[in-house]
């Protein structure tokens, strides 16, 4: 059982994303708690790329393991946070905020869970 | 599905809060505070593990020494009492079946420490083969803790070590006080920094851990899990049996040629490395380091030509170093210091080139300066 944060003021995904009022799109801290040391972060889409709920966008590597990136929802991307190619560790010290991987607008669909519904399955996990 | 086993030192973890994960059929702490910062720990200061998982067999009697020495492609009868012989241990096809340090207490007195994930195996064939001597199984009674670090051995003696530890040369062990208990110190390590492992009684496990603790804290001693353990080993390109080593691999192509003796007496195995005639290896064991963006894990194959050539046996970041780096099989045209590689990360080529290794070798001890600096 993870005693891992979770912020209140945004959506989840089974997968540990979370999905903010702004479209910004992230890991949680149990995601974080997980990988351990992050030292690479790879985004494979780029401002104007459109994207499926569920589809890949990027890997985040840690020293021992790497995990996929999903998008919690369709949309089109308008920002990719340029700060984690030199300093992936950004989302070890701050994965809520500083952290942020990338931003969507026009949002739809995706199976987003509530802060309460995801907290639940943390501690279910 | 069986249950995990505790080592002697579960419940410090525990207590330390350490992240558990199933390792080798127990349950094995792969990190404490985070891989990077205990790995620095060790390269810079001191670090504490426990490695209670590894196997301990114990071969006595008479014939112990040579039955022993069959077993293995290194030659303990080269050994002196109270030193170790890092070794393989073969199939008759020359295939690994471990890597092993043997520990020649005496002639009628040998420690064999094998891996925890091959420790059945081992066991197996230890009892299969040692048919002139005695053979106990010391795995459950024992606890292994290594002490690893430049402050390793000055956190020796100020836990009031009964001896100097830098009177244990390297390979070399000795009984020795700590705590109260009987420990077994041997100068041996995986991480490529000076250190040492403490085998001691299962039940004194914790009593030296928290001794050492203790005296560390002063140091910057941090306790360590595996996962800097993996991260440490790489970088000193110390080989892991499942990764570089496997039965479909024999040591010549493994970099491991040193640790074959064929000029000692029959082992099992050597027939067929004899049987090679010298012969280069088809593919052999190389480092390297990635030069373009990206990380290259183990079972990432290494492309040539839009065609696999060889693979990538372990890979990832070297903390030490700030570089991702790797081992890898591949031809010999590929293998040469300087030569180009194309490893598929998941369908994205990174590029890489050949580099010698170890990728980190320790600083020399500083010599006692006779003036100021």
């Amino acid at each position: 059982m993870s005693t891992a944060e979770v912020k209140q003021d945004r959506k989840y995904t089974k997968d540990h994303e979370w999905l903010k009022a702004d479209g910004k799109i992230g890991i949680t801290a149990f995601a974080v708690e997980q990988l351990g040391d992050i030292t690479l972060v790879d985004v494979t889409v780029k401002p104007g790329d459109s994207l499926e709920a569920g589809a890949v966008f990027g890997t985040v590597e840690s020293v021992k393991t790497l995990s996929d990136l999903f998008s919690p929802v369709s949309g089109t991307v308008t920002a990719v946070n340029a700060a984690l190619e030199d300093k992936p560790e950004l989302i070890n010290e701050d994965c809520w905020e500083a952290g942020w991987v990338i931003q969507v607008e026009s949002v739809s669909g995706g199976e987003l869970l509530e802060a309460s519904a995801y907290e639940a399955q943390l501690g279910d996990g | 599905m069986t249950s995990l086993r505790a080592t002697p030192l579960t419940l410090r973890h525990r207590a330390l809060g350490a992240r558990l994960v199933p390792f080798a059929g127990y349950e094995m702490p792969i990190q404490y505070s985070g891989i990077v910062a205990e790995h620095q720990a060790v390269r810079e200061r001191a670090g504490l593990f426990d490695v209670s998982h590894m196997g301990e067999l114990r071969v006595t009697g008479g014939a112990a020494l040579s039955e022993v020495n069959h077993l293995i492609t290194n030659d303990l009868t080269r050994a002196a009492d109270g030193q170790a012989l890092y070794t393989c241990c073969l199939r008759e096809d020359g295939g690994i079946l471990d890597d092993l340090i043997v520990y020649r207490t005496a002639e009628d007195d040998v420690l064999i420490v094998c891996n925890a994930s091959n420790y059945e195996k081992i066991l197996a064939h230890v009892s299969q083969h040692v048919k002139r001597a005695t053979l106990s199984d010391e795995t459950e009674a024992t606890a292994l803790i290594a002490l690893q670090g430049p402050r390793a051995l000055q956190i020796l003696s100020d836990a009031g070590l009964g001896v100097d530890p830098s009177s244990i040369r390297p390979f070399r062990f000795q009984r020795a006080e700590l705590a109260g208990a009987q420990a077994t110190v041997a100068r041996t390590g995986y991480t490529g920094e000076d250190g040492v492992e403490l085998f001691c009684a299962a039940a004194d496990a914790p009593r030296l851990w928290d001794a050492l603790m203790a005296a560390g804290a002063p140091h910057g001693l941090l306790p360590c899990g595996l996962g800097a353990r993996d991260t440490l080993r790489l970088e000193a390109r110390l080989s892991l049996y499942g990764n570089e080593l496997s039965e479909e691999t024999h040591p010549l192509e493994a970099g491991l040629g040193w640790t074959v003796k064929l000029d000692k007496p029959d082992f099992i195995g050597k027939a067929a490395l004899v049987a090679l005639g010298g012969a280069e290896p088809q593919r052999s064991l190389i480092g390297f380091e990635c030069t373009s963006r990206g990380i290259a894990r183990g079972g990432y194959p290494v492309m040539q030509d839009g065609a696999q050539v060889g693979i990538v046996t372990s890979g990832g970041p070297a903390p030490t170093l700030g570089k991702n780096i790797g081992l890898a099989y591949v031809p010999p045209a590929l293998s040469a210091i300087g030569s180009a590689l194309s490893i598929d990360a998941r369908g994205r080529l990174v590029d890489a080139v050949v580099v010698k290794t170890p990728f980190y070798k320790r600083p020399a001890p500083r010599a006692p300066t006779s003036k100021p600096s």
